[in-house]
């Protein structure tokens, strides 16, 4: 066998690692590509010097590895050491992979730029001033970059596809359920899941069927026998598609526009059935988001108290170890959240806001399932924009806007996959596609095919 | 004026649930006494990336409590989250079951009037402070002990259907006699297997006035359930004589003054923030699953009273006793199957099989159907007297032997031998000339004394029926 370079290594898919013999020598490779790349880039949290051989994986660092740092970009988790494998690491170890590092993220995974983390920014590798998306900003990045063969991150509003977008891999959202959550640190229960970003559909296939499956450990997984591989390079029948009117609306770059069109007339070209609706219901996903996200999240941060692990600000009054733990341990945005929930499910306003807004989430699935009923998929961009440059966006309702199209998967618990098509400006576009629960091979198979086209 | 005030009361109570592990992990729920921290996990910890699995085991004990309750079980019952902060709560939220309790609309008989049950649902309990100090104001620091975290818990909320303190505290004793019958927790109180909160108000039947709603803790007997609403109910009614305001509070039985004291208003309430556990999915329980459960379900407790009461012809108050405790009951049952003998059988439980259990311990007592066969024998064929009986019963029951073995190894026989017993009947009556002078001249009452003189050379063997036949004999010469 011939000597890989580090170029081959930074473009070898799953697929040929998979393949190729000297595993340890993968390792070797991604921890001096690391080396070299994350000085920059700084897509990792933590790399293991000493990762044993196997196919190099990057692990986003809210999910447990048995005796490593669990920080989730916070200066809360100080210190915290996972007492436990998450049930996907301990499959991607059962399957010969080795996790080098633990990928940097917004904190606790709140957010779309990864910028929101105590352990620096992560850079996009396609231009270094831009952000990477979030927040599993570093695992995308770290792909992209070659620093890794393949990156686990989790996605709750977006985190998977839009980083992916951003940094022109493919992002796997799968059907709530699929996956198990043991081991990933909760942000918003209902919402979120745990997927693959890889450098090509198959390679999510691949790590699908390694990472998915029932658990005993979590309840909200189901008991499904899915081969995402199951459509891999195989040719779709006609495929009947609907666009949502809303990939062209207000909000929407003008080059993410052009590129959708372009999408658009490449499926029709390729023989499906393209149909463009309109999904009055998006408008209310982003509000509806950010009352269940944030009432999830500040229950699920609530165990975060100084008592019992992480940080520990010590005072005279328990009332006041609470109030000065977390409020030096949280940052803005994840206070910021945990004050929106605890407002959202306060007595007087839980008929309000939670009680509504689940019921929107509902109207919402429904009006999704009705779609379905007609259309193999909903396609959309992934972000109304590209990465945008780092420190530009402040404002935190624009910020949350940039979700609207990723939202509606985690609301209604669907399978969406971002796969890259063209630039603007140099820098990456995604494009989604989204199907009804339990469709994800079927997506994937259709990713795929169009991936293969565009090579 | 005694009769004026009526209190009103419903009852809040949290039964531990005898399950092997606890709630939502696999530690061992049996955590009495425990090394602190000695059964935990980070599930029951609270670490993050964990979840809550629930367990199949506290669901089936619950719907045992629901159906021994008499409740309609939901199939659709769902878990919420109870968000607080303290640090005997790692997660920072209990799990509890707040929007779709697994039962409702059940009822308990007391003294013949039903109690109603408005909910029954399933919860964790939190772990335990350990103050430095003697009590929390005075100490430098606390100490957590999760052992506990993640115990299941049923609550059981009664409606406020309770009309007196003692009908409190039996309806608590109920509830701990049927938890034992179906083997659903220990109900011990004083172990805090079962704790019980209460509520108060008090009405005034003349001006038809109800009092604020009191929130008694703390009480962690039985005994003490009664003497705290006993002193609240009397407090509440001093308030309203002198025409003052009953505050909304929660007030804690101390046991060292004998009186409630002021915990928190209701005004300082906390705001939960319920809202359904996004970790666990709703429950849909199978209803022939729950009618199996129910079907499985042992006589209980109110039942059996009443055919202990007509077919044992027992008076309420000793079958009672008798049924309270089902080993004990069953036990009874065994030995009556064999002796035939329900009320004979009643007495020798109710004091004798009692006293010793009382005297010994449980432990120390071996007794089985067969010794009370044996021995209510031996009483029949007039071997043994009753007062002799009770002796043999004891040494047996601590020594393990048979009645029988008893009787013979201490020579306690009865002496039925008229012949010998003639023998020493003559002899008595020679060596008291005097005596025998004064009874023939009339003094008939000194017959008890030449019995007692056989009895006496007898050392208390000889049967008493035929030393009366005998002496009455010579004596009277009839």
């Amino acid at each position: 066998m011939e000597e890989l370079t580090d170029n081959e290594f930074k473009k070898m898919t799953l697929k040929n690692a998979v393949l190729y013999e000297n595993r340890s020598e993968l390792v070797k490779f991604s921890l001096k590509v690391i080396g070299e790349e994350d000085e920059i880039i700084r897509a990792f949290i933590s790399v293991d010097e000493h990762a044993c051989g196997g196919i190099p994986i990057g692990v986003k660092d809210n999910m447990h590895v048995k005796g490593f740092k669990t920080t989730c970009a916070s200066k809360m988790l100080k210190g915290y050491v996972a007492p436990f494998d998450a049930t996907v690491v301990r499959k991607l170890r059962e399957n010969k992979f080795s996790v080098v590092g633990k990928t940097n993220l917004d904190e606790f995974a709140m957010g779309a730029s990864t910028e929101y983390s105590v352990y620096g920014i992560t850079r996009n590798p396609h231009n270094l001033e831009r952000v990477a998306g979030g927040s599993s900003g570093g695992s995308a990045a770290a792909v992209a970059s070659g620093e890794v063969i393949a990156a686990l991150g989790s996605d709750t509003g977006g985190s998977i596809r839009q980083p992916a977008s951003f940094c022109g891999v493919v992002g796997f959202k799968p059907t709530y359920g699929l996956v198990s959550r043991y081991g990933l640190v909760a942000f918003a229960s209902s919402l979120d899941q745990i997927g693959p970003i890889t450098k090509t559909v198959e390679d999510s296939a691949i790590l699908m069927n390694i990472i998915a499956g029932k658990d005993e450990m979590d309840p909200t997984t189901v008991e499904r026998n899915i081969d995402f591989t199951g459509f891999i390079g195989s040719q779709l029948p006609k495929m009947k598609i609907a666009v949502a009117k809303q990939s062209f609306g207000e909000g929407v770059e003008d080059g993410v526009k052009e590129r959708m069109r372009e999408f658009v007339k490449l499926v029709e070209n390729l023989g499906h059935e393209v149909t463009m609706i309109d999904i009055d219901e998006l408008k209310y996903s982003v509000a509806t988001y950010y009352v269940i996200a944030p009432s999830e999240a500040g229950t699920n941060l609530s165990r975060f108290d100084g008592v019992k692990y992480g940080l520990r600000i010590p005072s005279d009054s328990l009332r006041d170890a609470y109030e000065r733990t977390r409020g030096e341990g949280f940052g803005d945005e994840v206070k910021r959240r945990i004050l929106i929930g605890t407002f959202t499910l306060s007595a007087a306003y839980y008929d309000a806001y939670f009680e509504k807004a689940q019921r929107v989430r509902r109207k919402l699935s429904n009006r999704l399932s009705e779609i379905f009923e007609e259309y193999d998929f909903i396609i959309t961009p992934t972000s109304p924009t590209v990465a945008f440059k780092v420190g530009s966006v402040s404002d935190p309702l624009v910020y949350y806007m940039m979700d609207i199209f990723t939202i509606p998967a985690n609301l209604a618990g669907l399978p969406a996959i971002s796969i890259p098509f063209g630039e603007v400006g140099n820098l990456p576009v995604g494009v989604q596609i989204m199907g009804p629960r339990f469709s994800d091979a079927k997506i994937l198979g259709f990713g795929d095919f169009i991936e293969k086209q565009l090579r | 004026m005694d009769n004026r005030y009526k209190p009103v009361i419903g009852l809040e109570i949290h039964v531990q649930l005898n399950t092997k592990t606890k709630a939502f992990c696999d530690c061992s729920a049996e955590v009495f006494d425990l090394e602190p921290n000695s059964s935990i996990c980070p599930i029951c910890t609270g670490h993050p990336g964990t979840l809550p699995v629930p367990s199949g085991e506290m669901f089936k004990l619950g719907i045992k409590v629901a159906s021994a309750l008499n409740c309609q079980i939901n199939l659709y019952s769902r878990f919420d989250r109870k968000n607080y902060f303290y640090p005997d709560l790692p997660k920072g939220y209990q799990i509890t079951q707040f929007f779709h309790p697994l039962a409702e609309f059940g009822w308990l008989e007391v003294n013949g009037k039903k109690v109603h049950i408005r909910r029954i649902h399933l919860e964790e309990d939190a772990g335990k402070l350990i103050h430095s100090g003697d009590s929390i104001t005075e100490s430098d620091y606390s100490l957590v002990d999760m052992n506990r975290c993640g115990v299941p818990l049923a609550e059981i909320v009664t409606e406020p259907d309770i009309e007196s303190p003692e009908q409190a505290r039996v309806f608590m004793e109920k509830l701990r006699a049927i938890l034992r019958y179906i083997d659903a927790s220990t109900g011990d109180m004083e172990k805090g297997a079962m704790r019980c909160d209460a509520n108060i108000s008090v009405v005034d039947t003349v001006t038809g006035k109800q009092s604020n709603k009191v929130e008694v803790k703390n009480m962690n007997s039985f005994k003490f359930v009664e003497k705290a609403l006993e002193y609240e109910f009397e407090r509440i009614i001093g308030l309203m004589e002198n025409e003052q305001e009953v505050d909304r509070e929660t007030r804690g039985w101390n046991l060292a003054t004998k009186s409630t004291v002021s915990m928190r208003s209701k005004e300082e309430a906390h705001d939960y923030r319920y809202f359904p556990e996004p970790d666990i999915p709703p429950v849909l329980l199978d209803s022939e699953y729950v009618e199996k459960i129910k079907q499985s379900l042992p006589e209980l407790p109110d039942k059996r009273l009443k055919r202990f009461m007509e077919s044992y012809k027992l008076p309420e108050r000793d079958a009672w006793t008798l049924v309270e405790d089902k080993q004990i009951a069953d036990f009874f049952e065994e030995v009556v199957s064999q002796t035939k003998e329900p009320k004979e059988t009643a007495n020798w439980f109710l004091t004798e099989y009692f006293r010793l259990i009382g005297e010994h311990g449980e432990d120390k007592i071996h007794v089985t159907s067969r010794h009370f066969v044996e021995l209510f024998r031996l009483m029949k064929d007039g071997k043994i007297s009753r007062n002799m009986a009770k002796e043999v019963f004891q040494e047996s029951a601590l020594s393990r032997k048979m009645p029988a073995e008893i009787v013979k190894e201490k020579g306690l026989e009865q002496v039925d031998d008229s012949k010998l017993i003639e023998e020493i009947a003559k002899k008595v009556i020679e060596n008291h000339p005097k005596e025998v002078e004064t009874f023939r001249s009339g003094k008939e009452g000194l017959f008890g004394f030449f019995v007692g003189q056989v009895m006496k050379e007898t050392r208390g063997k000889a049967n008493p029926k035929v030393v009366n036949e005998i002496l009455d004999k010579l004596l009277r010469g009839s």
